[in-house]
């Protein structure tokens, strides 16, 4: 068994607004192990992006943490300044944010960018030595290194967003959390790029997190995944568990929400109600408002997350049997 | 109720890549490039394609969004078959009496100083149909059939007031309250959480049902176009190269762009392993494409024949399966 | 997948409305509903305006020389003598050099030609108000009308605005209005009109040309077509109600412009007026006094509101900025 790599613990930030508090992320602890890579899913509002940009500590100015732990590889992240982050941010832990594509400077060349992130977080390097790496990152996200020193606007939405995974790649990051990686891409071109994240991660051992709204694309590229709903983590274990043995009816209607183009048609379920407003989250279970088996303690009490055997993780007063 | 409601022929939409104030265009994009297709009353037509297919494209041709290059579209209104390709002022306005449009982004297609009352009414204005407190009563029973009750607690509501859901749904509203018999829903749930989205679909397929109207549903999620829709119709650069019983192309898929398009698709279900897609290369934009098979770059079967002979025409492979390829 | 979980409904749908519900529609006429929710978007607005400190002190300073302007004719009528008070001809007949320096009797003092500046400086605080707004409405009604239609019709439509408007844009301002003044004689409508033309066809015309454009390809404009909406149905309903914000915005501009350029052409003696803050800057200096700073009050208290109430407006205007335009992109 390989060692955790990151280890949250009792996690809980909030936004503070002009309407009042907002609970993005409520008291969520999970933990990854090093060469794994955990899916996070949600709808919007589940608190998912929130998360993400909490462990990379790259939080707005109205964000406040309000307790809990973040380890990464034994370092508690939450209570070190910015500079002391910076250690770790890039270096050790990446992120490739939505519709990254966008986030590619237009004004310079594509090797020049990921240069400048190498050196910003190395210091000085060669020129060429540089050159040398940013051609291999490009082979290895599947880019032909001749298109290295073209501009962001000359290359396609599925070349982009490479080049931003590349960059990603290019200070040898231990974590990579990938948010919405593939969302704004043709399927074919997702495809393709999920075949080489994966790839990718076998081959480096790098530990990633896939952060996104669609279970298709987190069935394919994910070993553990946890459920986000209302700001909490609601369950969390391996790929195949989650999808055939659902234990949160969150999860299951879920599962029973997404369209499959293999298999005999079966009939969708619809999940009644909207998820809430988190500047006034319901009582008790977050979802009792929606669930069809809550019952008289899902509205009074937050049930506790609580291991289900063999690390399968959930929370809920009223379990789903198998 | 399987006489023929839409039936496009040669439909083509070329726009041109201007250089410059005066100077011609020379440069044209193929976004429709000779399609024909049929519908019939009352089914349900998916169609599918990747950016570029030029599905959008067509979707807003048969809503006289666009005026097509050339081709005819033919809809029955009233019993006749009329031409709406070329249809102006007045008679364009009736026959926008018929066919109507949901659009994808809920945030964008509402006008946000409108109420809803406004948004739903408008056709019903546009159209001078009936007096302002019939319109009231319309609206409001539009509202409790798309699931916004009590509608009295909606009427007055302003876009930012609602949820995406419901903003979808005051757009169904508006699209079905001048009664179409033909309904352009571009990607309507793409934008929605999944959670809402099932609702929604759902309450499409109903009212198709209780309304009898008949969808083009256009979407680049076969998953989707599944449920939706009976038929499907598979679109690559502004060509069909694929067209029939939903089940039977999924199951038997005959165009190696279709193959390549199922097995691209993420399955939601981890024991499942999907085959590698069969295809090279990238989408490419269609300007003055070469008279070949738009695919022929990125097929992994092409032959000679593909080579040296014009893009294959939509042929009935047998039981209402078109397939346009040489090689099936 | 195995079907573990029992399917959830499917959505409630009815077609037949209550009693109860038609009850409550028909205590909801629809005028007075639109009434109320335009109160209810009055209130909203205003809070979010108050909340800006600037636009608090412009539209105090337009408050205090809107209460001058009501308290003037209140004054005539009941307070002071109207021979010796009187803005225009009346004269001062208890001081003996004139201009006289501020006392009791006549706090600003008194002109030249012996008329009481503080009188003088009121009574024309209406006509600087009626030139200002009408300018505005004037300007704005034509911009936002030119930049609608040039921004939906584009082609040579637009093209044709668009160049007038440079035209206007090229020629200095007040040159122009000085050179017209030149050929005739203006009152402060005609000015008025003039400046609301020039300025209409010309900046403000461009600038809510671009806003319009975003509107433009908006998909419920799209949305409007396929409904049958004609083209003007178009332009009115949907394009020009969702300028409105900008156009109000711009407004304020424009009646800083207006007061403006008529206290220079007044100054100038150019414009066919009895009474008006440039004017009393123009009497200072015909009668000598400009320079002089032991007769300050003939200048300082009309050069003074002249900045107050152009300044006052441009700060409403800073402060609705802020509400407009970030509500434009507000989803």
């Amino acid at each position: 068994m390989a060692e955790s790599i990151l280890k949250i613990e009792n996690f809980t930030m909030h936004y503070m607004t002009k309407a009042g508090e907002v609970s993005a992320v409520d008291n969520v602890s999970l933990e990854i192990r090093k060469g794994e890579s955990l899916g996070l899913v949600g709808e919007s509002g589940c608190g998912k992006t929130s998360l993400a940009i909490s462990i990379m500590k790259l939080l707005p100015e109205n964000a406040v943490i309000k307790g809990g732990h973040i380890y990464f590889d034994g370092t508690d992240l939450v209570p070190l300044s910015e500079d002391e982050m910076r250690r770790f941010r890039w270096r050790r832990i990446s992120m490739i944010f939505q519709a990254a594509m966008n986030s590619l400077n237009p004004v310079y060349r594509v090797s020049d960018q990921i240069i400048e992130a190498m050196e910003t977080h190395f210091g000085n390097i060669d020129y060429s030595e540089a050159r040398e790496k940013v051609a291999n990152l490009f082979r290895l996200v599947g880019l032909d290194p001749k298109f290295m020193d073209q501009y962001p606007h000359e290359y396609s939405g599925g070349m982009r967003q490479r080049a931003v995974i590349a960059m990603a790649l290019a200070c040898e990051p231990d974590l990579i959390i990938a948010d919405e990686p593939t969302t704004a891409l043709d399927v074919i071109v997702q495809d393709n790029i999920l075949r080489e994240l994966k790839a990718l991660q076998e081959k480096l051992g790098t530990t990633m997190i896939y952060i996104s709204h669609d279970i298709a694309v987190i069935a394919e590229v994910s070993h553990r995944i946890g459920i986000m709903y209302a700001g909490k983590l609601v369950e969390l274990a391996d790929a195949e568990e989650i999808f055939h043995h659902p234990i949160h009816p969150y999860t299951a209607g879920l599962m029973s929400a997404f369209p499959s183009i293999i298999g005999p048609k079966r009939e969708l379920v619809t999940i009644p109600g909207e998820p809430p407003d988190l500047l006034n989250p319901p009582s008790g279970c977050r979802f009792h408002p929606r669930c069809q088996y809550a019952t008289e303690i899902c509205r009074e009490k937050e049930p506790e997350f609580k291991d289900y055997g063999s690390g399968h993780m959930a929370s809920c007063w009223n379990p789903l049997e198998g | 109720m399987s006489e023929t409601l839409v039936r496009v022929e040669n439909l083509c939409k070329y726009f041109p890549l201007t250089r410059g104030l005066f100077r011609r265009a020379s440069l044209f994009v193929h976004a429709v490039d000779d399609i024909n297709f049929t519908i019939k009353r009352g089914e349900s037509l998916g169609l599918v394609g990747e950016s570029g297919s030029g599905k959008t494209t067509t979707g807003k041709l048969l809503v006289r969004l666009l005026e097509p290059t050339s081709g005819r579209i033919l809809m029955k209104v009233d019993g006749e078959e009329v031409d709406i390709s070329t249809l102006k002022g007045e008679s364009l306005k009736r026959f926008r009496r018929h066919v109507q449009m949901i659009f994808q982004d809920p945030y964008e297609s509402l006008n946000p100083r409108f109420t809803v009352f406004d948004t739903v009414a408008e056709p019903l204005v546009v159209q001078g149909i009936g007096n302002v407190l019939e319109r009231e009563e319309r609206v409001a029973q539009m509202l409790a059939l798309v699931g916004l009750t009590p509608p009295s607690s909606f009427l007055f509501r302003f876009p930012h007031e609602l949820s995406g859901g419901q903003r979808q749904r005051v757009a169904i509203a508006r699209a079905l309250i001048i009664e179409p018999s033909f309904v352009v829903a571009d990607e309507p749930t793409s934008m929605l959480d999944v959670s809402i989205r099932t609702g929604i679909m759902y309450l499409m397929l109903d009212l198709a049902e209780r309304l009898g109207v008949t969808y083009l549903y256009i979407t680049h999620d076969l998953a989707v176009a599944r449920y939706m829709s009976s038929r499907l119709a598979v679109m690559y650069l502004g060509k069909i190269v694929e067209m029939g019983e939903m089940e039977e192309v999924l199951q038997k898929p005959l165009h190696p762009y279709t193959r390549a398009l199922i097995s691209a698709v993420p399955i939601p279900d981890p024991r499942y392993k999907r085959p590698i897609p069969e295809i090279k290369g990238a989408i490419s934009e269609p300007i003055n494409p070469p008279p070949t098979c738009r695919f022929l770059d990125r097929c992994l079967q092409a032959a000679k024949i593909c080579q040296d002979s014009p893009h294959p025409p939509l042929e009935d492979k047998g039981g209402g399966h078109y397939v346009a390829c040489y090689m099936v | 997948m195995e079907e573990k979980t029992k399917v959830i409904t499917k959505p409630k749908v009815e077609v037949i409305l209550e009693e109860e519900e038609r009850k409550r529609l028909k205590e909801m006429p629809l005028w007075r509903v639109r009434l109320y929710l335009t109160w209810r978007e009055i209130r909203n607005n205003w809070r979010l305006f108050s909340e800006n400190k600037i636009g608090l002190v412009g539209l105090g300073i337009i408050i205090f020389y809107a209460i001058m302007a009501i308290a003037h004719p209140i004054l005539m009528k009941w307070v002071w003598d109207p021979n010796i008070y009187d803005p225009i001809v009346g004269y001062s007949y208890d001081e003996v050099l004139q201009p006289a320096p501020p006392s009791f009797r006549h706090l600003l003092g008194t002109d030249p030609l012996g008329r009481d500046v503080l009188s003088q400086l009121m009574y024309s605080t209406r006509s600087e108000f009626a030139l200002g707004i009408l300018a505005a409405i004037i300007t704005v009604t034509i911009g936002t009308t030119v930049g609608a239609v040039a921004a939906y019709f584009g082609g040579i439509i637009d093209t044709l605005l668009m160049r007038l408007a440079d035209l206007i844009i090229m020629l200095p301002f007040v040159t122009i209005l000085i050179v017209l003044s030149a050929l005739f004689k203006m009152n402060l409508i005609i000015l008025a009109i003039v400046i609301g033309i020039l300025s209409g066809f010309g900046g403000t015309g461009i600038v809510i040309k671009s806003q319009a454009l975003t509107i433009k390809v908006r998909a419920y404009i799209e949305a409007a077509k396929v409904s049958g909406g004609s083209n003007w149905h178009i332009i009115f309903r949907h394009i020009i109600p969702n300028l409105m914000p900008l156009s109000f915005l711009y407004m304020m501009f424009s009646v800083t412009s207006a007061i403006f350029s008529e206290a220079v052409l007044s100054f100038f003696g150019l414009l066919n007026i009895r009474m008006s803050w440039g004017l009393m800057i123009h009497t200072a200096q015909t009668a000598g006094y400009l320079l002089n700073p032991k007769t300050w009050w003939l200048i300082v208290p009309a050069g003074l509101s002249i900045t107050l109430l152009c300044s006052a407006f441009y700060l409403v205007g800073r402060a609705l900025d802020e509400i407009v335009n970030p509500r434009l992109r507000k989803r």
